[in-house]
């Protein structure tokens, strides 16, 4: 399953992700981590069975967690399906049925944002 | 030999024994009876595409206002529209970028927020004269209050396009949408099998006059397109249409990163069979229509083709580019392009939508042409500095700062030891490096990721370099990656004030 940690910039300086892994051997997989001024925000991936573990070992040092649900929403209104982000995912989360409709798999989407940036019509965000 | 005329079609339109077929759906029917069973069988073959058509726009006549004005410049939700022809009439295009929303919103978005009906805010201004006194106009409308809103796209329908790729080592925001670094994937348009041109090559039933779908609504062939190229495959069409009856479902405003705006077109056209030859060509498949696959890594109109490919291999998924396997996007929907056919072939089923013959034929032999450019382009060999000093990587720092206060240039091309450039120092990296006290070397403290330019490159592209990537001075490299001069800001500058 994916995750969001959110650390405030009080404790983003502390390797709180580090010692989390250390403390329950849960085995974390970063795919994106943005930094600014305020915060921190890191997505990542845990075996969903895990998450109770991992998640109460990051709250307790200051982190807050929030399970990505819909890491990736298309607007289907807006959506033609042309396809155009299909090819720029890293991690094919796009593809085209057999009809040409346009399939997603938010589930192994790792938040990069390209196809964002790359789909014409504006039609899909990173969400919750 | 089957021979039909355009009013026995017609004729069973009206009675309702005529019989439509996609495009897609003739090649199988081809493929059984053949050409001459097909064309017995089968009166009209519908076409269908659905693209980013960027030549696109539609004329709109407000009515004369009180007192009267005639518009000499003008705004629509602050994009600007052409209002150069008589007083209340303007031509609003899809790329024109908005004023304050820049690249996100533009004549595209104008366009389809007036299908929808939403209001537009128009603002113009005059010089005023005798007859027209106002001078400026502020006001609301919507598509309801327009005399007309008639769409006319310059060049629709390309009967096929370049797919593209990029060969460089940074991502590319185009046209044809973002392309990943080094042959990171590969994007194409086009409707290949249901591609409108493709199945009439001939231009036998596509020309002056032909009665087709745009946008949802009944509308027209005005005839060739601009830069209509049939001798190179390209033909391109000139498309009329009320854009009070179009739908949104067929006209989409869209955004390119970096890029700007163009308009998504839907359009189909029916091709009456009226005998074997045009049955055949209706029998036309992805795998038959071959396009070239450019390098838009190439800041060039002329870009190099790394490969032919077909619309088969396109819509595959994946295709080899270099010995590696590439993962392709349409840009163009091919699920729209098919309902589009659908619903043409319903239309004409229902009795709602006659064929017609062309009042006069596209040229098919024409070729488009570049500009004509009177004024010699210089090139960047012919003003880069050719006497530059490099450096090693292996040098001391203290020996790049020596080169610069000697020749008084403030960029040292770094080379290793084939020459071969790896990197760029500056005199601002030397006092980093001075100040921070951590490293000896060049190539420590050097740039590596170094934006370069060649000796026959165009000025302009080296300007857009040093603008894009904000530098001041790109080396000068041949194909071997020799250095062989340096170009900086300073020199474009000069060349610029030489020109004045």
């Amino acid at each position: 399953m994916k995750i969001k940690i959110i650390i405030e910039s009080a404790i983003v300086t502390k390797p709180i992700l580090a010692e989390a892994i250390l403390e329950t051997g849960v085995l974390l997989n970063i795919s994106q981590a943005h930094y600014d001024t305020t915060h921190g925000e890191v997505v990542a991936d845990i075996p969903s069975e895990q998450f109770g573990h991992i998640r109460d070992s990051l709250v307790e040092k200051g982190a807050e967690v929030v399970v990505l649900d819909t890491p990736i929403s298309r607007d289907e209104e807006e959506c033609v399906e042309c396809g155009a982000c299909v090819s720029v995912c890293p991690v094919g989360v796009f593809s085209l049925a057999d009809d040409w409709s346009l399939e997603v798999d938010p589930d192994k989407c790792i938040q990069c944002g390209t196809c964002l940036t790359m789909c014409p019509h504006n039609a899909l965000v990173l969400g919750q | 030999m089957v021979k039909k005329t355009i009013h026995e079609i017609n004729g069973r339109i009206r009675d309702g024994s005529v019989n439509v077929v996609t495009a897609e759906e003739m090649v199988d029917i081809v493929g059984e009876l053949g050409a001459e069973g097909a064309a017995k069988e089968v009166d009209v073959v519908t076409t269908g595409t659905f693209g980013a058509m960027c030549s696109s726009g539609v004329w709109l006549n407000f009515g004369h206002s009180e007192p009267p004005i005639r518009i000499n410049k003008l705004w629509l939700n602050d994009v600007e529209a052409y209002s150069g022809v008589a007083a209340v009439d303007a031509y609003i295009g899809a790329t024109q970028a908005s004023r304050s929303k820049g690249l996100e919103y533009g004549g595209a978005h104008v366009i389809e927020d007036l299908i929808r009906g939403r209001s537009i805010d128009v603002h113009g201004t005059s010089p005023g004269t005798d007859c027209y006194p106002r001078k400026v106009i502020d006001t609301t409308i919507n598509i309801y209050d327009l005399n007309q809103a008639i769409m006319l796209n310059p060049r629709n329908a390309y009967q096929k396009y370049n797919a593209a790729t990029n060969s460089t080592n940074h991502t590319l925001n185009t046209y044809m949408g973002t392309l990943l670094p080094n042959h990171g994937n590969v994007t194409y348009s086009g409707a290949g099998v249901l591609s409108p041109m493709h199945n009439d090559p001939n231009y036998e039933t596509i020309g002056t006059g032909t009665r087709i779908f745009l946008g949802g609504a009944q509308g027209y062939i005005v005839g060739e397109g601009t830069q209509h190229s049939p001798a190179a495959g390209f033909g391109t069409l000139m498309l009329k249409g009320d854009l009070k009856e179009m739908s949104s479902e067929y006209i989409r405003a869209a955004s390119f990163e970096g890029y700007g705006t163009s308009l998504y077109v839907g359009m189909g056209i029916p091709i009456p069979v009226l005998n074997e030859d045009i049955a055949k060509a209706t029998a036309i498949t992805d795998d038959d229509i071959v396009t070239n696959l450019l390098d838009y890594g190439i800041p060039s109109s002329n870009r190099p083709a790394i490969r032919s490919v077909t619309y088969g291999e396109l819509r595959s998924g994946s295709i080899d580019v270099n010995g590696k396997e590439v993962t392709t996007s349409s840009l163009s929907s091919f699920k729209k392009s098919r309902q589009i056919a659908n619903e043409l072939k319903d239309w004409i089923k229902g009795g709602e939508f006659f064929v017609s013959m062309p009042v006069e034929r596209l040229p098919r032999d024409t070729a488009c042409n570049s500009m004509k450019l009177s004024r010699v382009n210089p090139l960047v060999g012919d003003i880069m500095t050719s006497d530059v000093s490099i450096i090693r990587a292996e040098a001391s720092f203290n020996d790049a700062a020596k080169t610069i206060m000697d020749r008084q240039f403030s960029h040292l091309p770094v080379v290793d030891k084939d020459n071969s450039l790896v990197g760029i120092v500056t005199a601002w990296d030397i006092s980093k490096a001075v100040a921070k006290a951590e490293y000896d070397l060049v190539k420590d403290i050097m740039t590596k990721d170094v934006v370069t330019t060649s000796p026959d490159e165009a000025i302009d592209i080296a300007a857009f370099k040093l603008d894009s990537n904000s530098v001041s001075a790109l080396p000068v490299i041949d194909a071997k990656k020799q250095v062989v001069g340096i170009i900086t800001s300073d020199d474009i500058s000069k060349l610029l004030a030489r020109r004045q």
